[in-house]
């Protein structure tokens, strides 16, 4: 086997180590709950509003409360301007997002209404879904709706040959030697540790693979220490 | 609920005898135990007029795929390689819950899991699409379209893809007139056959791991998992992961997913093979 090239990172990290993470709740004054998080210069910001009536009427559930998810990269987020509006990359990310939250909210005491959650990155540099629905999370227990247990999400990787956590955009997307790198989006739940995102593009053995949750697992927790601070700080003036 | 489509009703009577059968028994309604794929199907020459066009069935969930290249201009970032787009259409003739129009979201992450896996394991040999660097290149569509959703869409539509790729013809390029002069009858699209890799969708229904789902255990299931692997030196690796639907997955129905993924694949991939290559 070739030998293994990727055995430093860039900026000092350790492999597992998550880049300085900045987290707070109520950012956005007229929203139901808000929060931002930030890992390095990745910043995700989601606003929750809701519940609230659900029109078209014939889309409610008389039974539950329904989430909706909108994910997106604001223009100025990356060095190509992003067309603003929905598209093909959004809308999913939004769909698997809505799936992970909807793990763990539960809105059976709000029939039919609906809570929007709108996730927007204003600047990206790997990571931004994790980052979203980490804030996500944040914004909805920020509204005091209901939830089984939190969420913590991170992107672990595969860089030539080493595993790594919260890749940068040059891990992500740049670095192309040896085996290249495999980005592997998780969503944990707070509690049981149970998976509720999962997505993988590149070359893992199954071994590999176990091994990336574990690293996972580390990685959410401190994630989830961040979290709790900023909801425990959150709502007071600064 | 789901943009483009309406609600799929079941009773909750059917429900709870898919589960009960399931957790009891192992069994399925169709007979079928709970690892057990529906046969499958596959018809070569849907349509001359491409460069190839092919039928794929799972029991009665069927699917027909296209490919298609074009002239195009190189991405900036990639000037001597060719591009690749996938499209699939839930078309309303495959059920009674897909109605005409924009795609919705299933139609969208259905062709996004396809893209990307035959995108990033590098499939499709870009550098030979190359006709003039800079200037002019191929593009290759892949085009679904769901004929009937009897369940399993996603790994029925993703092996399609993989096969209609397989099949492809290479277009004839006209110089003078710079268009292209339909395909050759012999000559197939570069491929990088040693990373073809196959994909295999698990649901969790009741207590137990279920492989190629029927549409109403899709419907009932509490999660799926999609699993693309590849061969490294005769044993599977993993080469793409995408988690559907709200349910968790704990630690033991990981094992139980990775186990079965890994043998199902030993079963499937030398079939998928000479369906691809053949």
């Amino acid at each position: 086997m070739a030998k293994n090239i990727y055995t430093k990172r860039d900026d000092g990290r350790k492999m597992t180590e998550v880049r300085p993470m900045t987290a707070k709740v109520g950012i956005v004054p007229s929203a139901d709950g808000s929060a931002s998080f930030e890992t390095g210069k990745t910043k995700a910001i989601a606003v929750v509003r809701g519940p609230r009536t659900l029109h078209p009427q014939h889309m409610q559930n008389a039974k539950t409360g329904i989430l909706r998810v909108n994910y997106g990269m604001m223009p100025f987020s990356v060095e190509d301007r992003i067309r603003p509006g929905p598209n093909r990359r959004s809308e999913e990310i939004s769909k698997v997002t809505e799936w992970a939250l909807n793990s763990v909210v539960d809105l059976t005491g709000f029939p039919n209404t609906v809570v929007d959650v709108f996730i927007q990155i204003p600047q990206a540099d790997a990571g931004t879904r994790v980052a979203g629905i980490n804030a996500a999370a944040m914004a909805l227990a920020h509204a005091g709706l209901p939830m089984k247990q939190m969420v913590s999400a991170i992107g672990v990787g595969k860089i030539d040959q080493t595993l790594v956590v919260d890749l940068d955009k040059f891990e992500d997307s740049e670095f192309h030697d040896g085996e290249g790198s495999t980005d592997i989006p998780i969503v944990l739940t707070s509690r049981t540790k149970e998976i509720a995102l999962l997505q993988l593009d590149g070359k893992i053995s199954v071994d590999e693979f176990k091994e990336v949750i574990e690293m996972g697992k580390v990685a959410c927790d401190d994630i989830l220490k961040v979290q709790m601070e900023a909801l425990k700080n959150g709502g007071k003036d600064e | 609920m789901e943009g483009k489509m309406s609600k799929f009703i079941m009773p909750n009577l059917q429900k709870e005898a898919i589960e009960n059968l399931l957790n009891k028994e192992g069994k399925r309604l169709d007979g079928r135990n709970a690892d057990e794929y529906r046969e499958l199907f596959v018809e070569d020459g849907i349509s001359k007029n491409s460069a190839s066009a092919i039928r794929v069935r799972f029991g009665k969930t069927e699917v027909l795929a296209g490919v298609h290249l074009a002239l195009a201009t190189p991405y900036p970032d990639s000037p001597d390689q060719g591009t690749f787009m996938t499209s699939a259409e839930m078309h309303p003739m495959a059920s009674q819950q897909f109605d005409i129009g924009r795609p919705g979201i299933n139609a969208i992450e259905l062709a996004r899991v396809i893209d990307r896996g035959i995108r990033e394991s590098g499939f499709i040999d870009m550098k030979k699409l190359c006709i003039k660097e800079g200037e002019k290149v191929y593009q290759v569509f892949v085009d679904i379209v769901a004929i009937n959703d009897d369940g399993n869409l996603l790994d029925v539509a993703g092996l399609a893809a993989i096969i209609a790729l397989g099949k492809a013809r290479m277009p004839i390029y006209n110089e003078k007139e710079d268009k292209i002069d339909g395909y050759s009858e012999t000559e197939r699209i570069p491929l990088e056959k040693d990373v073809l890799s196959y994909s295999m969708t698990l649901h969790k229904v009741g207590d137990k791991i279920v492989a190629d789902v029927s549409k109403e255990e899709e419907e009932i299931s509490k999660f799926r998992l999609t699993i693309a692997m590849g061969d490294n030196a005769g044993k599977p690796r993993i080469t793409a992961m995408q988690k559907g639907k709200a349910g968790t997955i704990n630690t033991e129905d990981m094992e139980t997913i990775l186990k079965l993924a890994e043998s199902k694949w030993t079963e499937m991939f030398p079939k998928v093979k000479e369906h691809v290559f053949g």
